[in-house]
C-alpha cells in the first residue's frame, strides 16, 4: 500500500507528474492515492522532495536469505533439433558483460542428450565454465525434468543471476524453476544491467502493452532470474582460443521422474526465410486494406528474398498466420531492412522492430507514429507505391 | 472430468490510449474484457465436459468487478466460478499470483485438469500457468495447439508448439495446460447462459477464505519490484521522401542501393 504522510506533504505535485498511471493527484493541497490504479511502482516515492510517500513493504522484507552467499552469473543453453539456439550465444554475450561487472564467473548450463560436443562452443562464446548435463533421458524437452535439474543445481551452487531465452521452451520451464526456488522472474527483458551498489540486476522490459518500459529488480531474493527475447542482445564472435572448464553433472533416478511422455518431436520446414532470421522483412499493416492486396507484399518479398511479417491487425484478420506477427506479443526482428507497408506504428508493434538497421515506412497518414522512427518515410498509398517499387526493383535486377 | 479454468480480466487493448504529453495511460473509458487466450481455455474446458461430463469452474484473481468476467464465462456455459479478491493481493507479481491461485484452487477441491490461456495480454509474461502447476504439484504442458483426451479421459494427448516445430506429448491427469488461440474457436454465449449468468451471485473469496499466508500474497509476497518506468523514445533519423509516387520510389531505390541492400 502506498501511504501519504499528510503532515509532510506540501502539495507540490511532483508525485502527480511522476506517476505514469495517473494514480496520485494533488487535491486541496495534499497528495491523494487512488488505490485501484496504483501499481505500487514507487516512482512517486523517489520523486517526492519531502519524503512524504512511503510504500508499505514491511511484511515483504524478504525470506531472510544471505544475499552474499549467492555469486556468479548463469546462462541456460537451449539445445533443440540438433543445434544450439542462437539466443544462447546472445545471452552469453550479455552474461559475459554482467559477470565482468560483478567480478564473477560466467557459467553456461547445457542440458540434453549427446550434447557434450557442443559444450566447448559455449566457452568460445564467453562462458568460463559449462555445467554439462548429458543424458539419454534428456533427448526430448520435458518441463518437469529440465526444471527440477536446474532448480537443484541452483540450490547447490547459488548463482546470483540466471538468464534464459524467452523461447517456447524457456518460457515454459523457467517459470517453474523460479517457483521452485521461490524467487522473482522477469519475462521478455530487452535490456539487462547491474547496479553495483547492491549488485541488483536491472531488468528492463516493455510493460502495459509496450507503452512503458519498466525496470524490474528482485532485491531480497536469489537468484535473480530473467528471460530475454531472441534477437535483442548481441552475441560475441566465437573465440576458439578461449579456455574454460567443463563440469559433468551426474543425475539420479529422482532427477528423471516425469509424468509427461514425448511421443515425437517434429521439426517443420518453414516457407521462405524465417521471419526472425530474415535480412529483409516486409511487414504488412491494416493499411493493406484487403487480403487480395497482400499479393503485392508477397511478390515484393519473393523478389527480395525477404521474410513477411505483420502487425496484430493483419494476423487477427488472418491475412497471415499468427506466427507472422511482429511485436510485443509476437516475434522480435533485427533485419538489415524493415519495410512497413500500411503500418501505423503502434507501440505494440514497434517494440519488435527497434533492432532493425534501417526502417522504411509507407503510410497514407503523415502523422502515423511509425514515421517518428523511420529512417526513410514515404507518405502515400501502398497500393500505388508497392507496384511501382516492384517494377523499379525488377528493372534494377534486369539491368 | 472436473476442470478449473484460470481467467483474467484485462484492459481492452483497443480502448487503451496513451497521453504522450502527460506521459500517462488514459484509464478512463477503458473497458475490461476477458483475456483473449482465456476464451480458448474456457472452450477447451467446455468441449471436454461435453465429451466426458463433469463440470467446469472458472477462477479469477482481481478486483471485485472481475465478477463480470466470471458471469461472462457462465454465459458461455461454465458451471460456476469465483473471484479471488482482497486488498492484500494488490501489487502481486507472478510468484505471489501463483501462490494465491493455488490456494484458491486447493480450497475449491480436487481438479483433474487446470487450463490457462497462453498468456495475459496486459502483462504478456506467460509465467502464471507453469508456476501454478508447480504449486499444485501437477505436470504442465504449455503452448497447446491440439488437445485430445484418451484412455476414457485419464490422459491427454497434446500437440505442443515451439519455434522450430512441435512435440506430440501425453500427460496423465491431473495436469495443467496452457492453450494457444489456434486450439479452437470459442463458442458464443447462449440466451440460456446469459439468463443464468444474470441470476448468478458470484462468490468472492478473500485471503482468509482461501487460507493464504498474507506475507506470501500481493506486494508483500512478490520478489520482483518495479524500480522505475520510462516512456520509450526512439532515435529518429527520419528523412521523408517527397514528390510524386514515381519520385518517391526512385529516391527509395537510390537509398537502398547506397546501403548495399539492392
Amino acid at each position: 500500500m502506498l501511504r501519504v504522510e499528510i503532515e509532510k506533504c506540501i502539495g507540490c505535485g511532483e508525485c502527480e507528474s511522476a506517476c505514469t498511471f495517473g494514480a496520485i493527484v494533488v487535491e486541496d493541497g495534499k497528495a491523494v492515492v487512488d488505490a485501484d490504479t496504483c501499481t505500487m511502482c514507487g516512482t512517486c516515492v523517489d520523486a517526492c522532495p519531502e519524503d512524504a510517500l512511503e510504500l508499505d513493504r514491511e511484511s515483504g522484507a524478504g525470506p531472510g536469505i544471505d544475499l552474499d552467499e549467492w555469486r556468479g552469473v548463469w546462462v541456460t543453453a537451449e539445445y533443440r533439433f540438433g543445434s544450439t539456439a542462437p539466443v544462447t550465444f546472445e545471452l552469453l554475450g550479455k552474461g559475459r558483460q554482467l559477470a565482468d561487472d560483478l567480478g564473477v564467473a560466467l557459467t553456461a548450463v547445457l542440458m540434453g542428450s549427446g550434447v557434450s560436443e557442443h559444450a566447448s562452443e559455449l566457452i568460445h562464446r564467453g562462458a568460463d565454465r559449462v555445467l554439462l548435463v548429458d543424458h539419454p533421458e534428456l533427448e526430448n524437452f520435458r518441463d518437469e525434468i529440465f526444471a527440477r535439474i536446474l532448480a537443484r543445481l541452483a540450490r547447490e551452487e547459488k548463482p546470483e543471476v540466471i538468464l534464459a531465452g524467452a523461447t517456447a521452451m524457456g518460457r515454459s520451464y523457467i517459470p517453474q524453476v523460479a517457483t521452485m526456488l521461490e524467487t522473482g522472474l522477469t519475462a521478455d527483458c530487452t535490456e539487462l544491467a547491474v547496479r553495483m551498489e547492491d549488485r541488483a540486476l536491472l531488468q528492463t522490459r516493455p510493460a502495459f502493452g509496450g507503452n512503458l518500459l519498466a525496470t524490474i529488480v528482485c532485491p531480497a531474493h536469489r537468484p535473480q532470474m530473467s528471460t530475454v527475447r531472441p534477437h535483442v542482445l548481441k552475441a560475441l564472435e566465437a573465440d576458439t582460443s578461449r579456455q574454460g572448464e567443463i563440469v559433468r553433472v551426474p543425475l539420479s533416478d529422482d532427477d528423471l521422474k516425469a509424468r509427461v511422455k514425448v511421443l515425437e518431436s517434429v521439426m517443420e520446414e518453414s516457407d521462405g526465410p524465417g521471419l526472425a532470421d530474415a535480412e529483409i522483412v516486409i511487414a504488412a499493416g491494416r493499411g493493406m486494406e484487403s487480403e487480395k492486396n497482400m499479393e503485392m507484399v508477397h511478390e515484393l518479398a519473393s523478389l527480395l528474398d525477404a521474410g513477411v511479417g505483420a502487425s496484430r491487425a493483419v494476423t487477427d484478420a488472418e491475412w497471415l498466420p499468427h506466427r507472422a506477427q511482429i511485436g510485443q506479443t509476437g516475434v522480435t526482428i533485427s533485419p538489415k531492412l524493415y519495410l512497413g507497408c500500411g503500418i501505423s506504428g503502434a507501440i505494440q508493434h514497434v517494440v519488435g522492430i527497434q533492432g532493425s538497421d534501417m526502417i522504411v515506412a509507407i503510410n497514407k497518414d503523415p502523422d502515423a507514429p511509425i514515421f517518428d522512427l523511420a529512417t526513410y518515410g514515404i507518405v502515400g498509398d501502398v497500393k500505388e507505391i508497392l507496384p511501382l517499387l516492384i517494377k523499379r526493383i525488377r528493372q534494377e535486377r534486369g539491368a | 472430468m472436473k476442470i478449473a479454468v484460470c481467467i483474467k480480466q484485462v484492459p481492452d487493448a483497443s480502448t487503451v490510449r496513451f497521453d504522450k504529453e502527460k506521459g500517462t495511460l488514459v484509464r478512463e473509458g477503458v473497458e475490461s474484457v476477458i483475456n483473449p487466450f482465456d476464451y480458448n481455455a474456457i472452450e477447451a474446458g467446455l468441449s471436454l465436459r461435453d465429451q466426458f461430463g463433469g463440470e467446469v469452474s472458472v477462477v479469477t484473481m482481481g478486483p471485485p468487478q472481475a465478477s463480470e468476467a466470471v458471469k461472462e464465462a457462465i454465459s458461455l456455459g461454465v458451471d460456476g466460478g469465483v473471484v479471488v479478491s482482497d486488498r492484500a493481493f494488490a501489487g502481486a507479481d507472478t510468484l505471489a499470483t501463483t501462490y494465491t491461485l493455488a490456494k484458491a484452487i486447493e480450497k475449491l477441491g480436487q481438479f483433474d485438469l487446470v487450463i490457462c490461456g497462453k498468456q495475459a495480454i496486459d502483462g504478456d509474461t506467460a509465467q502464471v500457468g507453469p508456476g501454478l502447476a508447480v504449486r499444485l504439484n501437477i505436470p504442465c504442458v504449455t503452448c497447446v495447439d491440439e488437445l485430445e483426451a484418451i484412455d476414457d479421459g485419464k490422459r491427454l494427448r497434446l500437440k505442443r508448439m515451439c519455434e522450430q516445430g512441435y512435440d506430440m506429448v501425453e500427460v496423465e491427469l491431473p495436469a495443467l495446460v496452457t492453450v494457444l488461440a489456434s486450439l479452437n474457436t470459442p463458442r458464443v454465449p447462449s440466451l440460456k447462459g446469459k439468463m443464468r449468468a444474470r441470476k448468478t451471485e458470484v462468490p468472492i473469496m478473500n485471503a482468509e477464505d482461501i487460507g493464504a499466508d498474507v506475507s506470501r500474497v500481493g506486494l508483500a509476497g512478490s520478489p520482483t519490484q518495479v524500480a522505475s518506468t520510462t516512456i520509450p523514445t526512439f532515435d529518429a533519423r527520419r528523412e521523408m521522401l517527397e514528390g510524386e509516387p514515381e519520385q518517391q520510389v526512385d529516391a527509395l531505390v537510390d537509398r537502398l542501393k547506397e546501403a548495399g541492400i539492392l
